[in-house]
């Protein structure tokens, strides 16, 4: 044990000659350990969230009966089944709006309710007797009372002029809905008798079949292990590990370096170890044991760091959740154990991934070995070759991937080949072009200059790999919110017609809205809308009423249409269809889809296309009165008005006057228009900060590698000093050299970008969202970017350099001499 | 040619000032060749790189020709071993990324003293016709001291300074690339200072210096 020790401590002394070294190995598993378990722990706050939400009283996550063709069906059924020893439970679920917000309102039979639904919040005894009788509770989350601006014990009144029950907080509750008794539920949402869907308990013994009950008129929907929500947020996340990933393999580059240069450097004294008696297997294990313990300080630095980045980028992964899928996710970070234990395991697992092939190289070292001459010309070639023979093949990969592959994973899979194939190809590529630089070199120095360059490639290609990555990403992403910004204003600026927005508090109010707008001559047009709520092919759908005016033929986008579609509107039996919708239902212009109504189902011809970017939800436009027709409770909220802009700031006070409506109650379109860009931009800054992150990653690494190289070309640089290059020349050329490579590097990184774009707009974008943008260029952003990979590569290089051109000739005399 | 007076120079080891140079004097004729002999320590390396300006003297001076090289600025002294020194080392110091053929002009061409018909006569009498297209990993250790030495003298220096450029070889080939050495030298006139460990090397130049404790003895 003691000789063990001794060893390790022979081989810790190195770190304490070399402490820049030491410090990059740190950093490089710091950086590795701390965006991937910052990204880990923002998906798993998001899981939890999605877990929560899809118990709440038997989601997803509980086996159910719905009706195949309505939205609702009698409660006729429900006895029926239980009669037959069913053990299901009933539930009624719809929206209303309160203070003009909408919410999921959830009505339950608390009695039938199965015990076994998923980690559901469960209602107490005591709590269950003033749950059900009169007046009854409303329960909620704590969220959502604040979001209503309402008390616990208060009863606010719905759109309809119905008030609910008392509300109560429920803590474990989900966001955004309100639990009531099923009674209550079907008095509130004026279904009297009727259900959802009847959630199915453990069976005690043999069921009855289905069909002998009740036929035809319910089927069995299996429970989901993932939810809705988990497979639409699926990209989100996938999108966020990627990034994570990334960050991760580019501190692994670092560490390889770092520890690559250690070995080489530590190859006499381990030499010497053996020489003196240690044994190989000693020797080995005091090396593996220095690395893990090294691994574990700086996976605990590493995850204090993913701590603090989760931290900081929750609120905004909250919003962009909530923005794109309308997910609720606490803004609150909490940590399992697991997460700080897999964080640990990473870095250890990460740290000797990077070390494996210096630690196999110790193994296999003999005592004896002398020194080889470094044939770099032989080896660059076969490395050269190897290189690009691999990178051909994870290109192939990624043509079949592209070829064959329908699912999301697949998208990312071409994502993730590209760019591997792209990085395992960038030496070669910059072999060419220094080779290039070479034949064509004039003076010796020019000739130095593009010779060395190729020489040292082989110490920075991982270094360049990594800003190569880096930068891809930026240009791809960059390219993607770029073009999917342009379009969304521009779509917006189309679908935003009115030019102020009302939101009654209620039917009744809405009814007096519209007759005092009536009588002003400042209003244009009155434009009600509405909304309700439905499922097709067993996917939540919204129905949005629109009104028939010019400006919306004018204005409103459309993707694609049939001849004369917004006359075909009006009667109310055809309907425009978003985008995304059409994709999930496979459902093209001309075809024929069946809505389920509460009067029965309501036969849409599909008139037109439409971009709904932003909605997590399917959606299909239809003639407002239509819409009032085939669902009467839709509540008659919504107006829109066209108003001359200098009217605008006059109406919209006499409003809020008039009616005493807040700034969320009525609104200019500017307003809304500033409101749905901010929140656009606040979905992207995490994909920003995240590019930030990476290419800042990327930076170190060059630096790191940069610095370790520094020190071992002071041989290769100290004869061109001694025949006469000035010590600031040599560092100008040094400097030179690393841009130019960094230079190369970039100019592939923006069509590999562009390629990334292009997949992300064309493949994981459709996959993940439905909907398809058009894709852009923007010269002056990819300038830009390839200017700042440059600055990062400067300052890179800036410290090496300034290192070289203030050294003491002392320092660069001791590679000559053989003695003082 | 060469004079050196009252040359000192001191460095710090672990905190200690080390006395290595104590005032040494030291004079070379155009085209005279001197072996500088001493045990280890005794401060020859170091002589020989305070003379061709790679590191600087703490007292006395050291004239080539009419040109003060203590006095020199850091771009002065490289300018100095660009133009009118030669150097050679033991352990050869050519540019690994460099062919042979570029190794040999690539002082006289940063010194902007190409000599196309002067580079041949090198080559064909280094014998390294055949090796021009080989890297320096490629060549054996009399080779590449064979291209350091064609490197050294393709400016038809005033000095060349050599700091045991035989060490790594093996006797027979050590005297083989001495032997080369002197008849350039001879041909091109320059002055020729070399350290070196070996007596018998020693013997075969004009003269023998040799210094002990720092001083010349």
């Amino acid at each position: 044990m003691k000789r063990a020790l001794w060893i390790l401590a022979v081989l810790l002394s190195h770190w304490r000659r070399h402490k820049m070294q030491f410090a990059t190995l740190l950093i490089g598993l710091i950086a590795a350990t701390a965006l991937w378990s910052g990204v880990q722990a923002i998906n798993q706050q998001a899981r939890n969230a999605y877990d929560r939400a899809a118990a709440t009283f038997g989601g997803t996550r509980t086996a159910m009966l719905v009706a195949p063709d309505t939205a609702t069906f009698s409660q006729d059924l429900f006895v029926k089944l239980r009669r037959a020893g069913w053990p299901v439970s009933p539930m009624l679920e719809g929206r209303v709006q309160i203070n003009g917000r909408a919410v999921r309102l959830l009505g339950i039979e608390p009695v039938t309710l199965p015990a076994d639904v998923g980690n559901a919040p469960r209602l107490g005894a005591s709590d269950l007797g003033s749950f059900v009788a009169a007046p009854g509770q409303t329960l909620v989350a704590q969220e959502t009372l604040a979001d209503l601006q309402e008390q616990q014990g208060a009863a606010p009144a719905i759109s309809s002029g119905a008030k609910l029950p008392p509300l109560r907080v429920l803590p474990q509750l989900v966001p955004d809905v309100l639990v009531v008794d099923i009674g209550v539920a079907q008095r509130l949402l004026n279904k009297p008798d009727q259900v959802s869907r009847l959630l199915i308990g453990k069976p005690r013994g043999k069921l009855a079949p289905l069909a002998s009950v009740v036929g035809e008129q319910l089927q069995r929907v299996e429970p989901n292990a993932e939810t809705e929500l988990e497979r639409l947020t699926d990209s989100f996340h996938l999108n966020l590990t990627a990034f994570g990933l990334l960050s991760f393999f580019v501190g692994l580059f670092i560490v390889n370096s770092a520890v690559g240069l250690a070995f080489e450097q530590r190859l006499p004294m381990l030499r010497t170890l053996r020489a003196c008696g240690a044994s190989a297997r000693l020797v080995n294990t005091a090396l593996v044991v220095e690395l893990v313990a090294l691994a574990l300080i700086a996976g605990l630095i590493g995850l204090a760091c993913g701590y603090f980045i989760a931290a900081a980028l929750l609120p905004d992964v909250a919003a962009s959740l909530r923005g794109l899928y309308g997910a609720q996710i606490p803004g609150q970070l909490s940590l399992r154990p697991e997460w700080w234990l897999a964080g640990i395991g990473i870095s250890i697992a990460g740290a000797l991934v990077a070390a494996a092939t210096s630690l196999i190289k110790a193994i296999r070292m003999p005592v004896l070995a002398t020194a080889q001459p470094h044939a770099w010309q032989q080896r660059q070639r076969r490395w050269l070759i190897l290189q690009s023979g691999a990178a051909c093949a994870v290109f192939a990969v990624a043509l079949l991937l592209l070829h064959y592959g329908q699912s999301l994973i697949a998208g990312f899979g071409v994502l993730a080949a590209l760019m591997l194939g792209a990085a395992l190809i960038l030496p070669a590529f910059l072999e060419i072009l220094l080779l290039a630089g070479q034949r064509f070199a004039r003076g010796p120095l020019a000739l130095w200059f593009w010779a060395d360059s190729r020489q040292q490639l082989s110490g920075l290609s991982l270094a360049l790999m990594a800003l190569l990555l880096a930068l891809a990403v930026n240009v791809g992403v960059s390219t993607m919110v770029e073009t999917f910004s342009r379009t969304f204003i521009g779509w917006l600026n189309g679908r935003l017609a009115a030019d102020v927005y009302i939101s009654a508090s209620d039917n009744a109010q809405g009814v007096a809205i519209r007759s005092w707008l009536k009588e002003r001559s400042d209003v244009q047009a009155i434009l009600s809308g509405g909304r309700a709520e439905t499922q097709v092919q067993g996917q939540p759908v919204e129905l949005l009423g629109l009104p028939d005016h010019p400006l919306y033929r004018e204005r409103w986008p459309l993707l694609e249409a049939a001849p004369r579609a917004w006359t075909l509107l009006v009667p109310g039996n055809a309907a425009f269809i978003s985008e995304q919708l059409s994709r999930r239902l496979n459902v093209r212009v001309g075809d024929v889809i069946d809505v389920p109504a509460p009067g029965g189902s309501w036969e849409l011809d599909i008139a037109g296309i439409y971009a709904d970017y932003g909605n997590p939800k399917g959606q299909l436009a239809v003639n407002v009165a239509a819409l009032i027709r085939q669902f009467p409770q839709t509540p008659q909220t919504r107006i829109g008005l066209i108003v001359a802009k200098q009217n605008i700031p006059g109406l919209i006070a006499a409003l809020q006057k008039q009616f005493a409506l807040d700034d969320r109650s009525v609104a200019d379109q500017a307003t809304v228009k500033a409101e749905s860009i901010r929140i656009f931009n606040r979905t992207f800054a995490v994909t920003s900060a995240l590019n930030a992150f990476t290419l800042g990653v990327a930076g170190i690494a060059l630096l790191t590698s940069l610095l370790t190289l520094a020190n071992s070309r002071l041989p290769q640089l100290a004869p061109l000093w001694a025949i006469g290059i000035t010590r600031p020349r040599l560092a100008a050329i040094e400097l030179t050299k690393t841009l130019s490579v960094a230079l190369f590097t970039s100019l592939l990184a923006v069509p590999l970008g562009l390629l990334v774009a292009w997949c992300l707009i064309a493949i994981v974008n459709v996959k993940a969202f439905g909907w398809r943008l058009p894709f852009h260029v923007f010269p002056l952003q990819l300038v830009g970017l390839v200017a700042v990979a440059l600055v990062a590569s400067l300052l890179a290089a800036l410290l090496p350099m300034i290192r070289l051109a203030r050294m003491q000739p002392a320092n660069l005399v001791k590679v000559f001499a053989n003695e003082r | 040619m060469l004079s050196i007076r009252n040359l000192s120079k001191t460095f710090s080891s672990a905190g200690e000032p080390v006395h290595v140079l104590r005032g040494v004097d030291l004079d070379l004729k155009a085209g005279e060749r001197v072996a500088l002999t001493g045990e280890s320590g005794s401060g020859k390396s170091t002589l020989l790189h305070l003379v061709a300006g790679l590191d600087a003297a703490d007292g006395g001076t050291i004239r080539l020709d009419d040109t003060e090289v203590t006095k020199l600025s850091d771009a002065g002294r490289a300018q100095l071993r660009r133009d009118r020194i030669g150097l050679v080392f033991q352990q050869f110091n050519l540019i690994p990324s460099l062919s042979v053929a570029d190794n040999l002009a690539f002082q006289a061409r940063i010194a902007g003293r190409h000599d196309a018909a002067w580079s041949r006569e090198l080559i064909e009498r280094l014998g390294l016709g055949s090796l021009l297209k080989r890297y320096p990993e490629q060549l054996s250790g009399g080779q590449q001291q064979r291209v350091a030495i064609g490197r050294a003298l393709a400016t038809r220096p005033s000095l060349l300074l050599a700091d045991e450029p035989t060490g790594n070889l093996d006797e027979s080939t050590a005297e083989d690339v001495l032997a080369l050495t002197r008849d350039l030298v001879i041909r091109t006139g320059c002055g020729f200072l070399m350290v070196t460990h070996s007596l018998h090397l020693a013997a075969t130049l004009d003269r023998q210096v040799t210094l002990h404790a720092g001083r010349i003895a």
